[in-house]
């Protein structure tokens, strides 16, 4: 309870520098409110909800693998996301946002699925086979998705994608990620079935959980929440896999508790992160996702260190 | 009670379980026994559910286990596997809590609560409950699945090894909660490897060699030496010991 409050707390300070960090100070006419209403306010939300969708979509990718290690990056689930959206823009070149939001989310969930059937087969016994494994196929469709763009002279979009930023986010420009918001507040409701799933598939069905359903829905929400933030926003790394590593070493995993704190460390870190990338070379930006990718490469290697022991992390 | 009637199963396409008839009355404990690899955790895993049988049916209580929908049937029978590896940073509460899940969609009101309580002081956990899984012992953690299982207050209890990792003392705990439970009106299933344990708690003895039933009945029935011997294939001693049998290799 205290850790929530004082995340929350922590985001409303955030929150407020972002609406005021950036080219062009905010004003109390109609020029700053417009700057605010379009710009600033649009992309402060947009920052909030990829956080807390992603880190929601890494802690229950970690509950289906049962493995603390995965999160939709490491997983092949941004992979396939950005490959499907690849594709549709070839075969479709100039469809509707919506339509490769569909693309990009069903080949999400595809990738994925195969992601979760490879590493069931993965020994228990070595843990970290599974993002390894997670790696390696990611980084397969990654180079996929590469020479199909460059083949197609589409590399200029590709880097959009992998390379998740804010700048672009104006009204108009972010909403569908209010479905990535959608996508993580359903997570709330089932957040003890994933709990219970992450106890593996037998003690699930022990305990009456329509397991398969449970899976699904969790692949589901995964891939919406994955592709929108890929699609809208691009790529952001490590969010989903060190927010959920540090709420369980402070508060354990159990979902029902812990993921309202998992969401509001989402939000909070990504929105930190976008600020630092606004003021690292004002009055220029470097991307929010080169940003995560040295922080959370170096917090998850941290935590990787200091792992407990049991082999269970 | 649970009936199971010309039971067949495979694992990996292999048949495991060949025609198994066996009937496990409720107040009673049976003990499950038989060498390695001769197919006890497989029948508990098709009674369970957890695996689909190939032939044959398992009721309990006169229905059909096999198309009973999950939670209804979660409510009724818990089992709990020789091996369960939890990934999860949980409290032992917290698992132990789960076991109430079939009955409260996981919104535990004061009677859950009440249950849990119960479970964990009677397996000794009490002092453990806000401890998380990973930082208890073996045998702490073999208990607290054990409550798991308790705390669903099924009419049929299947436990597989649940002495794995247990000291003397909670050996007896174990049984003696299995036996209360028993008494109780719940059907009770445990699989042992210690004869001399099953013959000191069990009321009634199955023996499984290569998937089949080997032999079944009273604990003085089973527990021969000859029986034994034939059942592992090796020289057993059977000794009365204080009113109770010993079995020795
Ligand atoms: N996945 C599998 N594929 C094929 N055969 C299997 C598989 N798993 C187990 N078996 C075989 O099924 C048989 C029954 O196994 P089971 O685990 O039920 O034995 P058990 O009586 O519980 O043995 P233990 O005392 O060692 O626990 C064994 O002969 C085993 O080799
Ligand atoms: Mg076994």
């Amino acid at each position: 309870m205290r850790a929530r409050a004082a995340i929350a707390a922590g985001l409303v300070v955030l929150i407020a520098a972002s609406l005021f960090t950036g080219v062009g100070s905010i004003t109390a006419d109609a020029e700053g409110l417009w700057l605010v209403a379009v710009s600033r306010a649009p992309r402060t939300a947009a920052a909030l909800l990829a956080g807390a969708g992603l880190a929601v979509a890494g802690v229950i990718m970690q509950m289906l693998a049962r493995n603390r290690f995965v999160e939709p990056t490491t997983a092949g689930t941004a992979q396939a996301a950005g490959l499907g959206l690849v594709v549709v823009t070839l075969v479709a070149p100039g469809s509707a946002l919506w339509l490769k939001m569909l693309a990009a989310t069903a080949a999400a969930l595809v990738g994925t699925a195969g992601f979760l059937a490879m590493v069931r087969r993965l020994p228990p016994q070595e843990p970290l086979l599974v993002p390894l494994t997670g790696l390696v196929y990611g980084g397969i469709l990654g180079a996929a998705t590469t020479f199909l763009a460059f083949e197609r002279d589409l590399l200029q979009f590709l880097d959009i994608w992998m390379n998740g930023e804010f700048s672009g986010v104006l009204l108009g420009r972010y909403e569908f990620l209010w479905a990535a918001g959608a996508a993580s507040a359903l997570a709330f409701v089932y957040a003890g079935r994933f709990t219970i799933a992450g106890l593996g598939e037998d003690a699930s069905l022990n305990l009456g959980l329509r397991y398969g359903q449970v899976m699904a829905l969790g692949l589901a929400l995964v891939s919406v929440i994955t592709a929108v933030t890929v699609v809208t926003v691009g790529m952001i790394p490590f969010v989903g896999l060190v927010v959920p590593n540090i709420v369980s070493r402070l508060r354990g995993d159990n979902l029902s508790a812990t993921l309202p704190l998992v969401a509001l460390s989402g939000a909070a870190l990504v929105l930190a992160c976008d600020i630092l990338a606004r003021l690292l070379r004002y009055p220029y930006e470097i991307p929010v996702g080169t940003v995560l990718g040295v922080l959370g490469a170096g917090l998850f290697l941290w935590l990787l260190h200091g792992r407990p022991a049991h082999g269970r992390g | 009670m649970i009936e199971i009637r010309s039971l067949s199963a495979k694992l990996g396409g292999a048949p495991v379980l060949h025609d198994i008839d066996a009937t496990i009355a409720p107040g009673r404990v049976t003990a499950l026994v038989g060498p390695n690899g001769a197919g006890k955790s497989t029948l508990l895993a098709v009674i369970g559910q957890l695996l689909k049988a190939s032939a044959g049916s398992v009721t309990l209580d006169g229905a059909d286990l096999s198309d009973m929908p999950p939670p209804e049937r979660a409510r009724r029978l818990a089992i709990l596997r020789q091996n369960t590896t939890i990934t999860p940073r949980l409290t032992v509460a917290d698992l132990v809590g789960f076991g109430r899940y079939p009955h409260s969609g996981g919104r535990l009101d004061d009677a859950d609560l009440r249950i849990v309580d119960a479970c964990l002081a009677e397996l000794d956990l009490s002092a453990l409950a806000g401890r998380h899984l990973d930082t208890i012992s073996g045998g702490q953690r073999q208990r607290a699945l054990i409550a798991m299982t308790l705390a669903q207050t099924p009419r049929a209890l299947l436990l597989d090894e649940p002495l794995n990792n247990l000291d003397l003392g909670h050996v007896r705990r174990v049984m003696e909660v299995a036996r209360t439970r028993a008494r109780a009106g719940v059907a009770v299933v445990v699989v042992l490897h210690d004869l001399s344990i099953a013959a000191r708690f069990a009321d009634a003895l199955i023996a499984l060699k290569a998937g089949r039933v080997f032999a079944a009945g009273r604990p003085d029935e089973v527990i021969t030496g000859p029986t034994l011997s034939a059942l592992y294939d090796t020289p057993i001693d059977v000794h009365e010991v204080a009113g109770s049998r010993v079995v020795l290799t």
